[in-house]
């Protein structure tokens, strides 16, 4: 589903962010991607998004060589893939429905559709509810709910997740997980970025640390590796 | 694109107008204003060409023949003026026409005085209308080469003058009109760039699930056009009130005037006004809007 062959990603400042990464993930894995602040996590999640290009290498996602993806291409590859950030990235002057119903706006999903699969979307991540509230009326585990929501509602075969309990208390944490698992489980590859050793250790899941550039670690039902 | 996400795009589109009222209606006000010049300049140069082109029909020049030619070579030299692209008309005066033409216009009842005798007996004549005054010269120059005629009278001239002045109040109002719009072009991509850099975010989001550049930049391309509309309806609306007023006033005022001045009704000028005034206010919105959005939004 997703296969990097030594991919090196050198910001135009600096030492490469990325120096030589290989990785093969299958379909339907669940990942966590580890590492120290500044190891290169978002720029991975970047370059799977093709918000950047690599330096060199070859990054082939759901059979498109990424690399070689023409600027016109673009759209229709990222609607392969659903995305949250640890800041939610949410539009504030709009409310839930709205916020969710945009992803399938502006990718010309018919009206009527929409109006079918957002409910639906929404009480799966348990928000059916708050459907006209603004983001600033929710709690951050809610407004990540509906980044969430907003991210799967395509039904992408990939999600990818930079930090999204970063700015969230341990509850809230735990059930972003749960969903993820839960998205994962009906059949969704999720890749998840992230600092929380608990959630990690007790998960159990496929785990990748990457240290300065480079995969230090990788096992399956791996733990968090403390830094030395 | 679908419909829905048509309506959601223009929605979109205006919602972003009302987002930043004051750009926007700084920018109305900029196309209104630069319309409503054009239009007015428009309206003045239409009516002055209108006058020019009546002055211009009645010129003609007048060409005398030997004393000694004959019927056919008059007709010949008719046939030969005729086929000149300068000419619009040529009428053959005869002698007994030119003197009676002359009885009325100046002597009135002394002409009696005359008895059969014609003074004009040799003045037997073309008189020939031109289309385009400036050809004048060119065509007199002409007449005086031709065999058989004696003397070319030209017509004293202020049709001449009239399309001198014409060709100058179109230059200066060309240029007038010229830097109004490059102003307007500045202001609405000002306003569409405020647009694109209070919508950064949702900007990018759109990006991040997919939306096509087509998608991302045609709600800033409908804010553009939708104010260049509004720039150029609320104009027209003016003009149209106001163009019957300004008749009426020149009307009176140069009274004098009254058998020159020859007026277009304003409908007749509005067939041709509203179509340019709205592909121009259309013009000036896309073009400004898609400056900024090629600047500012390469996806
Ligand atoms: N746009 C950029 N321009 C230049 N350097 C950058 C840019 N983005 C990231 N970097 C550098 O690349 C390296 C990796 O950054 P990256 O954001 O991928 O780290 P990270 O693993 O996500 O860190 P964190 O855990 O703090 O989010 C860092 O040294 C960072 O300074
Ligand atoms: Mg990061």
């Amino acid at each position: 589903m997703i296969l990097l062959e030594d991919v090196v990603k050198t910001y135009s400042s600096g030492a490469p962010a990325l120096n030589g990464i290989s990785l093969n993930i299958e379909a339907g894995e669940f990942v966590f991607i580890v590492g120290d602040s500044g190891s290169g996590k978002s720029t991975l999640i970047k370059l799977l998004l093709r918000e950047l290009k690599p330096t060199s290498g070859r990054i082939i996602v759901n059979n498109t060589d990424v690399t070689k993806l023409r600027h016109g291409r673009v759209p229709k590859y990222r609607r392969n893939i659903g995305v949250v950030f640890q800041d939610f990235r949410l539009l504030k002057d709009r409310n839930v429905y709205e916020n969710v119903a945009f992803a399938q706006r502006v990718i010309s999903v018919p009206g009527r559709q929409i109006k079918k699969n957002v409910p639906q979307v929404l009480s799966t991540v348990g928000l059916a509810e708050k459907y006209k509230s603004r983001p600033r009326e929710l709690s951050g585990g809610e407004q990540q709910r509906v980044a969430l929501a907003r991210a799967i509602i395509n039904k992408p075969p990939i999600l990818l997740a930079d930090e999204p309990t970063g700015n969230l208390d341990p509850r809230n944490s735990w059930e972003i997980m749960k969903l993820l698992e839960e998205i994962n489980k009906n059949g969704t590859t999720v890749l998840v970025v992230t600092h929380s050793r608990e959630i990690v250790n007790a998960m159990h899941k496929r785990v990748i640390t990457v240290k300065k550039g480079v995969i230090v670690s990788d096992q399956e039902e791996g733990e968090y590796i403390d830094e030395d | 694109m679908r419909i829905s996400t048509l309506g959601y795009t223009f929605k979109q589109g205006l919602k972003s107008i009302f987002r930043n009222k004051v750009f926007s209606l700084a920018t109305i006000a900029t196309i209104s204003a630069c319309i409503f010049l054009f239009g007015i300049f428009y309206s003045v140069m239409v009516n002055f060409q209108n006058i020019v082109h009546q002055a211009e029909s009645g010129v003609a020049v007048t060409a005398f023949f030997d004393n000694d030619i004959t019927d056919q070579r008059i007709q010949e030299i008719g046939q030969e003026i005729s086929t000149r692209a300068e000419v619009s008309k040529v009428v053959y005066v005869s002698a007994e026409q030119a003197w009676n033409d002359f009885k009325d216009d100046y002597l009135g009842e002394y002409a009696d005085s005359f008895g059969d005798d014609n003074p004009l007996a040799d003045s037997a004549n073309y008189e020939i209308y031109l289309s385009d005054v400036a050809m004048q010269d060119q065509l007199v120059d002409f007449l005086t080469s031709v065999q058989g005629i004696r003397e070319v009278h030209k017509s004293a001239n202020a049709a001449n003058t009239l399309a001198t002045a014409n060709n100058l109040v179109s230059y200066v109002s060309l240029a007038i009109i010229f830097i109004l719009f490059a102003v307007s072009i500045f202001l609405i991509s000002n306003t569409v760039a405020i647009g694109i850099s209070v919508r950064r975010e949702e900007i990018a989001i759109m990006k991040l699930i997919g939306a096509t550049d087509f998608v991302v930049r045609s709600p800033f391309l409908i804010e553009g056009i939708i104010l260049g509309l509004i720039g150029a309806a609320l104009p027209l609306v003016a003009i149209y009130f106001i163009y019957n007023k300004a008749i009426g006033y020149v009307m009176q005022e140069f009274a004098v005037l009254d058998s020159i001045l020859a007026f277009l009704p304003v409908e007749q000028i509005f067939n041709t006004l509203v179509p340019i005034a709205l592909i121009l206010g259309v013009g000036i919105g896309f073009l400004g809007s898609a400056m900024t959005v090629r600047r500012h939004l390469r996806v």
